[in-house]
């Protein structure tokens, strides 16, 4: 269980560049639950993420994972609950290395690693059990250097390392932004594939509206480093895309009127 | 014949700085200039240690571990303080000029009428061959001494190749590889970076500094300008194995490095031979590695101007 308290994040703090990316953020994420963050460009829900993974630590709020609390743990440290998947397909793995190599190292996530031996035989006939589903021919591929990869099968091999070693929480940024749209469509039947397998606790940003309403269980709506809507349950089941967009609408007719003028209309008339 | 035979014996020695520039450079992508302080440091820590009658192999490992030392001030000023690793090892470099003139007294340590590892090869090829024993090589005469020296620093190479290529696939060299390619992604699995950049900035300059050591021993002195140039020719080194062995697995690139080591010295050799200034030889050195640097993105722009003519042709 994922329990985020009022969490505040302010980037170049007193300069000209200041960016108030999160603004008092609280959520709760049960166990096992797929959560989609939706949000216009700038309202936080990398930013959200990223808090969550350990990028960076927040200035306010609390973060706390299965009762203990990391709010003030490094990215790293993290690790150890968290696997993780990027908005850019090369960010995930590491293109000099072969693909079991990478594979091997995702097998170690936030455990210790000593003078063993890399990559033992039994690793390897393993790692051709996990590739053969994605149906890629990376099976006989193991060898090469990732780099050589396109986008679509390095984010596939980013998603089997992530879940590889069943995490307490995969958080997914924009995992198929940077793909064309078939390719997006088959890593996100992986995703779902992978997440339900497991039953994993999940946390995805998206800004693809498709997306939010086809997959979980949940959708979070940010908008200026906060949560604007929250739905669930059989609220979310609801949910088309044109519901989405008109929501989207009404946050943008907002922006356009001065926020101290907007919030006395709500408290007036709303 | 030995001058060939000299120079492919300093070459291997070299070749453990070539090996130390190969795990700053290629594997952390970290310009580590530090390689200049720690070649001094190591030969002056191992020849004031010979001096002092200490036994020279006790000496080399001192010698490493000053390296080791060195190199860790580097990674920490760089990861703790966000210092540019090119700034961080500058700083390191310089403070160590200072450090290499206290333990050697002087700017100059000879090492004559004392025992070296070398002198311990001399005896046994004496004991074996005779003090004067020659050899003939291909049609020349050639004194068995170096012959044995030879052997001793090739194997001596062999042995830290393989130590290396075994540590670079275990899980930690595995993870170290990693933290150079993709900092990023191996954080997120748990990897904390800045403790493997310092310490693959130590081991890295360690090799530097046993290579100074061993140089030190070989020529029979120590000498607080030793490391001047020693990073531009640690990189001819890797830069000259990168290009004929064309691989980057972790063994053919180690291979590479000391290949390349061997080669650049006899070049080198050949070059002051035929009438190189030696004061040149550093301008030279240089020029050859901007060149090596800039060269594959020259042969891209030329294949892409070719091709943009092609498709202009065709239009």
């Amino acid at each position: 269980m994922l329990s985020i308290e009022n969490i505040k994040k302010t980037f170049n703090a007193g300069t000209v560049n200041e960016v108030k990316a999160l603004q008092g953020v609280s959520l709760r994420i049960e166990d096992g639950d797929f959560v989609c963050v939706l949000g216009t460009n700038g309202s936080g829900k990398s930013t959200l993420l990223n808090a969550v993974a350990g990028t960076f630590l927040v200035d306010e709020g609390s973060i706390m994972l299965h009762n203990t609390n990391i709010t003030k743990w490094s990215e790293h440290r993290r690790a150890r609950f968290i696997g993780r998947v990027f908005q850019n397909p090369f960010s995930g793995t590491a293109p000099n290395m072969s693909i079991r190599e990478n594979l091997a190292l995702a097998m170690k996530r936030g455990k210790s690693r000593g003078l063993g031996w890399g990559l033992p035989q039994s690793l390897i006939t393993n790692f051709k059990k996990m590739v053969q589903p994605l149906n890629m021919g990376l099976e006989e591929r193991l060898g090469n250097p990732i780099g050589k990869l396109s986008g679509g099968q390095r984010q596939a091999l980013t998603l089997l390392m992530a879940t590889a070693l069943k995490p307490d929480l995969l958080l997914l940024d924009e995992h198929t932004a940077a793909l064309d749209p078939k390719t997006a469509a088959k890593v996100i039947d992986l995703t779902q594939h992978l997440v339900s397998k497991d039953n994993l606790t999940t946390l995805m940003v998206t800004h693809s509206m498709q997306q939010a309403v086809n997959l979980g269980d949940r959708i979070i709506m940010m908008h200026q480093g906060k949560i604007a809507y929250d739905f669930k349950g059989d609220d979310k089941k609801r949910l088309k895309v044109n519901d989405l967009l008109s929501l989207f609408d009404e946050l943008r007719r907002k922006d356009n009127i001065d926020p101290a003028v907007a919030s006395l209309i709500e408290e007036n008339y709303v | 014949m030995s001058l060939l035979i000299g120079s492919t014996t300093i070459g291997l020695i070299l070749a453990l700085l070539a090996l130390g520039i190969f795990i700053s450079f290629r594997i952390f992508s970290f310009p580590d200039i530090t390689a200049e302080g720690s070649f001094t440091f190591g030969a002056a820590t191992a020849s004031s240690l010979i001096v002092a009658g200490i036994n020279p192999l006790i000496a080399c490992l001192c010698a490493f571990l000053a390296g080791m030392i060195a190199g860790a001030s580097t990674g920490v000023i760089h990861t703790r303080f966000n210092i540019n690793p090119l700034l961080a090892g500058i700083l390191v470099m310089t403070a160590l000029y200072s450090v290499n003139l206290h333990i050697m007294g002087k700017s100059n340590v000879p090492l004559l009428n004392v025992t070296t590892v070398f002198t311990w090869i001399e005896n046994l090829s004496a004991a074996i061959s005779g003090p004067e024993g020659k050899v003939m090589v291909i049609g020349w005469e050639v004194a068995s001494k170096d012959l044995w020296l030879l052997l001793f620093c090739f194997l001596g190479i062999l042995i830290f190749c393989l130590i290396l290529w075994w540590f670079f696939k275990t899980n930690l060299g595995t993870a170290m590889r990693a933290t150079g390619d993709n900092s990023q992604m191996i954080r997120a699995l748990g990897v904390n970076t800045k403790k493997l950049i310092i310490a693959g900035i130590a081991l890295s300059n360690g090799f530097i500094a046993l290579a100074g050591a061993m140089l030190a021993q070989y020529q029979g002195f120590a000498d607080v300008q030793m490391g001047l140039g020693m990073m531009v020719w640690g990189l001819a080194s890797v830069i000259i194995g990168e290009a004929i062995i064309n691989d980057n697995s972790v063994g053919f690139v180690i291979t590479g490095a000391v290949v390349g080591s061997v080669l650049f010295r006899l070049l080198v050799a050949i070059a002051l031979r035929w009438g190189l200034n030696p004061n040149d030889l550093k301008i030279i050195t240089a020029l050859f590695v901007f060149i090596a640097l800039i060269l594959p993105g020259v042969m891209k722009n030329k294949k892409k101007l070719t091709f943009k003519r092609k498709i202009n042709a065709v239009n």
